[in-house]
């Protein structure tokens, strides 16, 4: 051993020489895998949805189109009123007093229509888009609360955050600037319209130039939007990184590791700082590009223009109004081309939102269904239960049993012998494949899912409480509990005491999830607030993790308290829990093979008198090697 | 975190408080700050601010050009020697014209990414300073601050920062360029156009600022009503199974409902006060163009100024509408950075409470022996209320103590003292006679690690995460330390073995695994201290006794401390310490303590259930 010991030292000291010339085994922060950004700009079945949602709204939508069009209108028409002020009022020879005041006087009534529009065009559009963005938001949240829990299992809860936030936040900014690029489109034509209606070979010559910005942007917008994208995901990363630091700052200190992961995030942050750079490079080579066509555009104006009014061809007001047209022209296009990428953008996020509008709602309640009374006698039953996540592999394979009426039971069977799955089929989490599930007598399906939940209170193995005090978190659902059942509640489960301990007793605020709690305590608030709601039938599966004995002793008596006078179902792993039970259910693989008091399976011999005899604290403690024995004992019996 | 911890967590979270409600000298002295990291940079600012005042003079000769296009027009038109003169002075306006275009355009190029570059190097320099300042702070520091908090600075007020030197300063250039001689040019060309002209900018100036203001303002309460929304969905979403078990739905509709009615109220209202302001800004603007195309009219007409001057002005005008309404995004830039900045310097400031004494040496290990010499602790700003008092006891290499006591007894804070996440308040520890205090903290950590209750998986593979502390470990090594912390048969089962990522974007462990693999972690450091935190409490006890058999020749060469509440985690110990009111209140071996008849054996008999074989035969059965 010793020997051993030294060679291994010694085979270490030479991996060390060799290891200093290879790169550390670390990183910091993880690289996101993105989810597509860009989907095609247009796909009608995306856009159907969206509109299903923007319907409500309509009457806006087309208000807002209209006034849209009357703004660009009223922006084309100023540089018009100029021209007519200077050539039939101002300009040497045409001096006309009267047709400037009326120039003036249009020109007037042209802005109060100009303002007017743009005011109701930017509420309209914007206060619709809010409103679009909460339905959106408020449906796929309402459609959650009912998808199966399989989905819900299935799928991380950041992942559906950011469909309800970013997703739908982009769905917003699609929806304004939809009606924007109406305008611009508008904007677009009109100029083009105009300067040709006002001189047609002029307007040709100056718009000539226009092609050109759509050629270079053609070409710059995938690069552009490539170094964007590099940008933002480098920027994603840096910041994963310092996440990470900042979450994990107790275990980087107690390690060392403060100058190794400075190196590497150094690396990470210079990455980002180039991406940047690059990115902020491809955002202005676009504004010379833009101002030098602009500058020839003036200078066709000016020497076309120039030439025109010498020869008599041009009035000279055209040529000033032909030079502000110059100056907006670009805008649109400008605009036009960002919006095109936001279009995208949106589609990718349409599709990923209709994704979860669409998952089917497996659960739902019959249209005949009955309200559970709470005069029922609160007997649960299974009859030839099958069921399975997957219908092919059934975790439950005809399982028949039946808690009567007060009766406490305990179910008790190694991992995955599908106690959790019979406990959630109670509450009608899931339904089954074949057979029945009766609660009161009456099949969970025919009942309403609303009083099933009001009859069967339930406790998990992990404690969620939600942010909020604790006097909200133990009423929870049951809001019509005044503070003296809360109080009283508490006080039967042992938590009075240490809620009274917190700064501001039961209106103390528990921070994120109760992480200002230990374990045990929320163990116990999750027990008063299942014993405020006061069911019939209790399910619980007893938590695994190991608590201080002081709070265990206090959670097994707060157990006896829960269950008096209700119907239980215990998913029990303490022997303490299992031998206070009324009768024992053993299940393995799916099946039952045991039933009856703790005296009649110890004299059974079976599956659950071996387990027993093993003597561990809680059938979770036995060693896999030892349960694998006793399991083949089981079954060669 | 521990239970001792769940006091400290309790106090007010917000120590940087004090720093969000900075006064305005405050605020000032923050963008000077910001100003000279600029400086630091010195080209590229001087780039940046040259070629804005370039740009400005160009784009301010436009309007001259084209008003003197005009004039040069209607000269010509008017025909005679003059008139062709004029006809060539056009072709040069033109060229000039393409010319100065292009360069200003070159110049704003210039400007921009120069001054969006000073902004990426200065937030390339704080990120760092960020990182490496998070890193160090000590755990009572971020105990007392939301890690939320910490990530709004390293992030968005960062981005405050970076952003003042484009949007701020340069802005702030840009715009004092073009209005202040725009309106020199303007007034001295014509002073009653010229005012007229110009009649919109106090305007528009006042009420973009305002309302940028406002408009921030209200931003920061919208983004305070949609945290609120996202907690509520976050909590649903993950706590879906008791929404579902006490069938709630409906009232989670309810909760929602109200969280985003709320944040709808006030998005409505910040949609009105954008667009009041923005209709109200473009309403003057061309109030004012209209009247100077009135009065600017009968001018002409008087023949007091051409018609190319009327084209001047009303071309300067179409210019200076942007920078003018830019005023607000300025002004809203100043704010941002003054708040920002003084939060993020509020952090790189802050004094780290642990760190090298001046005069510190490494340490260094001759016995391996950890004393315990009258230490009390207590957490800072609860000075009254001492965690540990009076605690004694010496631990030499190859030896266990154990610790025990119930909830709240300061078991895991005694454990924090070792590796200075804290520093003790009284007595002191030393390590083969040095105090720890005098040694330096690189050293130290190297020599005392702690395992943790709660182990932190960082996103990587399996093999990273049992290397943190010693990244250049050999694989053999890795797997040697997994297969004695009872965790290398279960790797082997994962798809991509040691390779697989685990973690928040990985596969998730159970608790169980996930503190076998801090022991693997930890046995990688080969520390002359080793301090088990409650971190067997998800590990069945059979697989603890396996683990402590594989660990029995890694722990003959070091100080073993174990905290635990299973007693037969810790009943082999060659000293118990039994801690109440953060006082040793027994000790003595697992024998002793037993016979004495006090606390240890109440506790044990508790665990201990009656009718079962003690739990002792249990530990030897695995």
């Amino acid at each position: 051993m010793a020997q051993d010991h030294i060679a291994e030292l010694e085979a270490e000291r030479v991996d060390v020489r060799a290891d200093l010339r290879r790169p550390p085994r670390a990183t910091v922060g993880s690289h996101r895998i993105e989810e597509e950004m860009f989907g095609r700009a247009f796909d009608k079945n995306i856009v159907r949805r969206i509109w299903g949602f923007v319907r409500p709204y309509r009457t806006k939508v087309y208000i807002s189109v209209a006034a849209v069009l009357i703004f660009t209108g009223t922006q084309l028409l100023i540089p018009l009123i100029i021209r007519y002020a200077i050539d039939h009022g101002i300009a040497p020879g045409q001096a006309d007093r009267s047709a400037l005041m009326w120039s003036a006087a249009l020109f007037l009534l042209t802005i109060i229509v100009n303002y007017a529009a743009s005011y109701v065009q930017e509420t309209v559009v914007g206060k619709m888009a809010e409103n679009v963005l909460f339905d959106i938001r408020r449906a796929m949240f309402g459609h959650l609360q009912k998808v199966s829990l399989s989905f819900m299992d299935k799928t991380e809860v950041g992942r559906l955050m950011s469909r309800l936030q970013g997703d739908v936040n982009s769905m917003q900014e699609f929806l304004e600037t939809s009606v924007l690029s109406v305008g611009d489109i508008a904007l677009l034509f009109g100029i083009v319209f105009v300067m040709l209606w006002l001189d047609f070979r002029l307007g040709l010559l100056t718009l000539s130039v226009m092609p050109v910005l759509f050629i270079v942007r053609i070409f710059w917008l995938p690069r552009a939007r490539n170094a964007f994208m590099a940008a933002h995901e480098t920027n994603s990363v840096a910041n994963g990184a310092l996440a990470e630091a900042i979450h994990g700052v107790r275990a980087i200190q107690s390690m060392d590791r403060q100058q190794v992961n400075f190196t590497l995030y150094d690396d990470k942050a210079f990455a980002n700082l180039q991406t940047h750079l690059r990115a902020a490079r491809f955002a202005q080579v676009m504004v010379p590009i833009v101002d030098a066509l602009t500058g020839l555009a003036m200078a066709v104006v000016i020497v076309v223009g120039g030439s025109m009014v010498l020869n008599e061809r041009l009035d000279i007001g055209v040529m000033v109004a032909f030079l502000f047209y110059v100056q907006r022209f670009f805008d649109p296009i400008r605009s036009l081309t960002l919006q095109y990428s936001v279009m995208q953008r949106a589609m990718a996020s349409g599709k990923r939102l209709t994704d979860v509008l669409d998952v089917k709602i497996d659960v739902q309640d019959k249209p005949d269904a009955k309200v559970l009374s709470p005069d029922m006698d609160g007997s649960v039953e299974f009859r030839n239960v099958v069921f399975g996540y997957d219908p092919r592999h059934p975790v439950l394979k005809d399982v028949s049993f039946r808690v009567n009426p007060g009766e406490t039971v305990a179910l008790v069977g190694p991992t995955g012998s599908g106690k959790s799955s019979a406990m959630a089929l109670v509450h009608r989490f899931y339904d089954v494949q074949q057979g029945q599930v009766l609660v009161g007598g009456h099949d969970v399906r025919d009942l309403t899912q609303e009083s099933l939940g009001r009859q069967v209170a339930m406790v998990l193995q992990e404690p969620f409480l939600f942010t909020g005090t604790v006097f909200e978190n133990i009423r929870y659902n049951k809001t019509d509990a005044t503070r003296e059942e809360v109080i009283e509640a508490s006080k039967a489960v042992g938590a009075h005491d240490f809620i009274m301990s917190l700064p501001d007793g039961y209106d103390t605020e528990l921070g994120e999830r109760g992480g200002n709690l230990s374990l045990g305590q929320r163990q116990l608030i999750s027990f008063a607030r299942a014993l405020v709601a006061d069911a019939k039938i209790l399910v619980l599966d007893e938590a695994t993790a190991n608590i201080d004995s002081y709070t265990e002793r206090q959670i097994q008596k707060a157990l006896v308290r829960l269950l008096q006078g209700r119907t239980g179902l215990v998913i029990a792993h303490r022997l303490a829990t299992i031998r206070g039970a009324d009768r024992i259910i053993v299940l393995q693989a799916g099946q039952v093979v045991e039933m009856g008091t703790h005296a009649e399976l110890m004299a059974q011999g079976g599956l659950y008198s071996r387990l027993y005899n093993l003597n561990y604290a809680s059938f979770d403690d036995i060693p896999e090697a030892e349960l694998e024995a006793s399991l083949q004992g089981a079954s060669q019996t | 975190m521990s239970s001792d911890a769940i006091g400290s967590a309790m106090k007010p979270r917000n120590s940087l408080a004090h720093v969000e409600a900075a006064g305005w000298g405050r605020g000032l002295g923050t963008l000077m700050r910001i100003t000279r990291m600029t400086l630091r940079h010195p080209w590229q600012v001087a780039i940046a601010i040259v070629s804005t005042v370039i740009a400005a003079t160009l784009q301010l000769l436009i309007p001259q050009l084209l008003g003197q296009a005009v004039d040069q027009t209607q000269i010509a038109f008017a025909g005679g020697e003059a008139g062709a003169a004029a006809e060539r002075a056009l072709m040069i306006s033109a060229l000039l014209l393409l010319g100065v275009s292009t360069l200003r355009g070159l110049f704003t190029m210039a400007q921009n990414y120069f001054a969006e570059a000073v902004g990426h190097h200065i937030a390339y320099e704080l990120r760092l300073a960020c990182y490496e300042k998070i890193q160090r702070l000590s755990f009572s520091f971020h105990d007392q601050v939301h890690s939320g908090d910490l990530i709004t600075i390293g992030m968005l007020d960062l981005e405050g920062v970076r952003m003042f030197f484009s949007t701020g300063l340069v802005r702030a250039v840009l715009l004092s360029m073009l209005i202040g001689i725009g309106a020199y040019l303007l007034i001295s060309t014509d002073v009653v156009l010229g005012l007229l002209a110009l009649s919109f900018a106090p305007f528009v100036a006042w009420r973009s600022s305002v309302t940028r203001l406002r408009l921030r303002a209200t931003w920061l309460e919208l983004q305070e009503r949609l945290s609120v929304l996202s907690r509520v969905m976050e909590e649903n979403l993950g706590g879906i199974r008791v929404v579902r078990a006490f069938a709630a739905q409906a009232y989670e509709m309810l909760k929602f409902d109200r969280a985003s009615k709320s944040a709808l109220e006030l998005a409505h209202e910040r949609v009105g006060l954008r667009v009041r302001n923005t209709s109200a800004m473009t309403f003057s603007f061309f109030l004012a163009m209209g009247l100077v195309l009135l009065v600017g009219g009968n001018k002409v007409i008087a023949g007091e100024i051409s018609v190319g001057r009327l084209t001047t002005f009303l071309t300067f005008m179409t210019i200076l509408q942007m920078p003018v309404r830019q005023i607000g995004l300025m002004v809203n830039s100043f704010a941002r950075a003054s708040t920002c900045g003084s939060r993020l310097f509020g952090l790189l400031d802050l004094d780290v409470a642990i760190k090298d004494a001046p005069d510190a040496k490494p340490l260094e290990i001759t016995d391996g022996t950890l004393r315990f010499e009258n230490v009390s602790f207590a957490y800072p700003g609860a000075e009254e209320r001492p965690i540990l008092r009076n605690i004694s006891f010496e631990a030499r290499k190859g030896e266990t103590i154990g610790i025990v006591g119930p909830p709240g007894s300061g078991k895991s804070t005694l454990a924090h003292l070792i590796p200075r996440f804290y520093d003790v308040t009284g007595g002191r520890i030393t390590l083969d006679g040095q105090d720890l205090r005098k040694v330096t903290l690189a050293s130290l950590r190297k020599a005392v690690a702690v395992v943790q209750q709660d182990a932190f998986l960082f996103t990587t593979t399996i093999e990273n995460n049992i290397a943190y502390g010693d990244p250049w470990a050999h694989e053999r090594r890795i797997e040697r330390a997994s297969e004695s912390a009872q965790l290398h048969n279960y790797v082997l089962g994962l798809p991509a073995g040691y390779k697989t990522v685990v973690g928040e974007r990985g596969v998730s462990l159970s608790g169980g695994q996930r503190q076998r693999l801090a022991i693997a972690r930890t046995m990688m450091l080969r520390p002359s201290v080793i301090v088990f935190d409650d971190s067997t409490a998800a590990i069945d006890a059979a697989t603890e006794q396996r683990i402590r058999a594989a660990t029995r020749q890694f722990a003959k060469d070091r100080v073993t401390i174990i905290i635990a509440h299973r007693l037969s985690s810790l009943m082999h110990a060659d000293q118990i310490l039994f801690i109440e009111g953060g006082e040793v209140v027994e000790r003595g071996t697992h024998e002793e303590l037993l016979a004495k008849g006090g606390r240890y054996k109440a506790l044990y008999d508790l665990q201990v259930r009656p009718g079962e074989e003690p739990l002792e035969q249990v530990g030897e059965a695995g």
